[in-house]
């Protein structure tokens, strides 16, 4: 063991972080947002208990979140990671300058994250029945309109990452993996919207998935879930697709002004 | 003579700048069917560029490009152009986890070839990769996977194709094989073809035309005999080496 050695490997390590502003914010990301999750997950559990609801149907809330969760995550992944996978495999270019148009490309990724989605859910719904006795489906009718909520955030989340990592390179691809998660404290995934501070209720408001989650929650409390609520969420689904395909196709005329498109492919 | 024919593609005046820096000034060429144009030059010296701008990768920052007659730069005539033409690098890979048939199968969907499965057992046979057609592309060497890469570029039959240094990585039997390829192609396809390399030999034998490119301008062009001669080299590389270093005809 040469302690000049590990240094150099320590520093190696060091330097990374010297010149990758995501990988410095990477450091309080995780913790910031497991700590904002869990602390309002807390809340509502303590709010739930002095209200006297003792026995709340906490395997439907939780674990029909966390499907319903995986369902917007898998969709965002289907974009951004299948994007990377070509990024990896230095094959971007020989894409690119086949026939294929950026938005054939873009169809084909949104088609691969319904794939996706479609799987995940059938192993997670078929899992926690067997291991759990929990049935997803007693959302009923609302599933698929939820399902399909979820997986057009998901789209908009990967266009947009997809955008940034054209535009900053390598370096900005831990975003694949962390962006969705910013929604995370802020849709309601796992408490309501009231157990939020009053600010963040406004921006959970204007979160698609935040209608979802709470409608969820209606369903298996057996309350009602006014239908007013769906549209508003596909609404801003919308605006949030709009919004990110405006932002990657900026993104793309940009990176080919300065020549990066061909840099990522090689 | 090639000259009298249309050119299949035409550059004037093409010019491309990163912020201050010009990587390419005022170009202009054309290429003729049947035709190996050599583009020559230092690192840096703009080649690539030109390739990524005749692409639409890069997007000029002045200047003109028609390929087939059309703008590469209108998304609707760039999806024309790119099905009668292709690319090969030695700098671009293919999906790892895919076998080399898959991918060449992917390819020719994205070119619309017809009869695909015939076309990829073809340039298997050609590129030599039959022993490997269905071994996934990471278990690939660096010459068998600049093979594939060539396979691909010919999987269109393409009328144009832009070689980005395609013989780097292989060695000089397959190179020569490859090269000879190159020239079948240009004889009886009439197949258009721009071609970098660092290899002189290579160029000397290969291309009917070379344009020398440095600091982003072409500062010499003509045949290899003429540069030779003009430069008062002995052969290619001394040219070459002369031009790096800064001697002008």
């Amino acid at each position: 063991m040469k302690p000049y050695r590990i240094s150099a490997m320590f520093l190696r390590h060091i330097y990374l972080y010297k010149h990758s502003l995501t990988r410095l914010v990477e450091i309080f990301y995780w913790p910031l947002l497991d700590l904002l999750v869990w602390g309002f997950v807390s809340l509502y559990i303590t709010k739930l208990s002095a209200e006297g609801n003792s026995t709340p149907n906490f395997l439907g809330i939780f674990l029909g979140a966390l499907i319903l969760w995986d369902i917007l995550f898998r969709s965002q992944q289907g974009i951004s990671v299948s994007f990377l996978e070509e990024v990896w495999a230095r094959n971007f270019l020989n894409l690119f300058v086949s026939p294929l148009t950026i938005g054939e490309y873009l169809a084909s990724l949104m088609m691969v994250a319904v794939f996706k989605v479609v799987v995940v859910f059938l192993i997670s719904s078929l899992l926690a029945w067997l291991l759990y006795s929990f049935n997803l489906f007693i959302i009923g009718m609302y599933l698929l309109p939820f399902m399909i909520c979820l997986v057009i955030l998901g789209w908009a989340i990967g266009i947009l990452t997809t955008g940034l990592i054209l535009r900053f390179g390598q370096q900005a691809e831990v975003l694949a993996w962390g962006v969705a998660f910013l929604f995370q404290p802020i849709s309601a995934v796992f408490y309501p919207v009231s157990v939020l501070p009053r600010f963040l209720q406004k921006v959970a408001l204007a979160i698609p998935a935040s209608y979802v989650f709470e409608g969820m929650r209606s369903i298996i409390f057996g309350r009602t879930f006014p239908v007013g609520h769906l549209v508003k969420a596909f609404g801003l689904d919308l605006v949030y697709l709009s919004l990110a395909l405006f932002f990657f196709f900026r993104m793309f005329r940009q990176v080919r002004a300065k020549g990066l498109l061909a840099k990522m492919g090689e | 003579m090639v000259a009298a024919a249309t050119p299949l593609l035409e550059v004037k005046n093409l010019s491309k700048s990163f912020n201050s820096f010009q990587a390419v000034k005022s170009v202009s060429f054309d290429l003729y069917p049947g035709e190996i144009l050599g583009m020559l030059g230092p690192n840096g010296a703009g080649k690539t560029t030109i390739i990524h701008m005749l692409l639409g990768l890069t997007s000029p920052t002045s200047g003109e490009i028609r390929i087939f007659g059309l703008d590469p730069s209108r998304p609707r005539q760039r999806e024309k152009i790119l099905r009668r033409m292709n690319f090969s690098s030695t700098y671009v890979a293919m999906p790892y986890s895919l076998t080399l048939r898959e991918s060449l199968m992917v390819f020719a969907r994205l070119y619309g070839v017809k009869k695909a499965r015939s076309r990829i057992d073809l340039l298997v046979e050609q590129f030599e990769l039959k022993d490997v057609v269905d071994r996934p592309v990471r278990t690939l060497s660096s010459g068998q996977m600049t093979r594939l890469n060539l396979a691909k570029a010919f999987i269109n039959e393409p009328e144009i194709l832009l070689l980005d240094e395609p013989t780097a990585s292989l060695d000089p039997d397959i190179a020569d094989r490859t090269r000879t390829y190159l020239l079948e192609m240009k004889r009886t396809k009439r197949m258009a073809i721009l071609y970098t390399s660092h290899n002189m030999q290579e160029m000397e034998e290969i291309s009917d035309r070379l344009l020398f490119l440095h600091h982003g301008e072409i500062i010499a062009r003509g045949t290899p005999d003429d540069l030779v001669a003009r430069f008062r080299g002995e052969d290619l590389e001394d040219v070459f080496l002369k031009v790096a270093r800064e001697v002008r005809p």
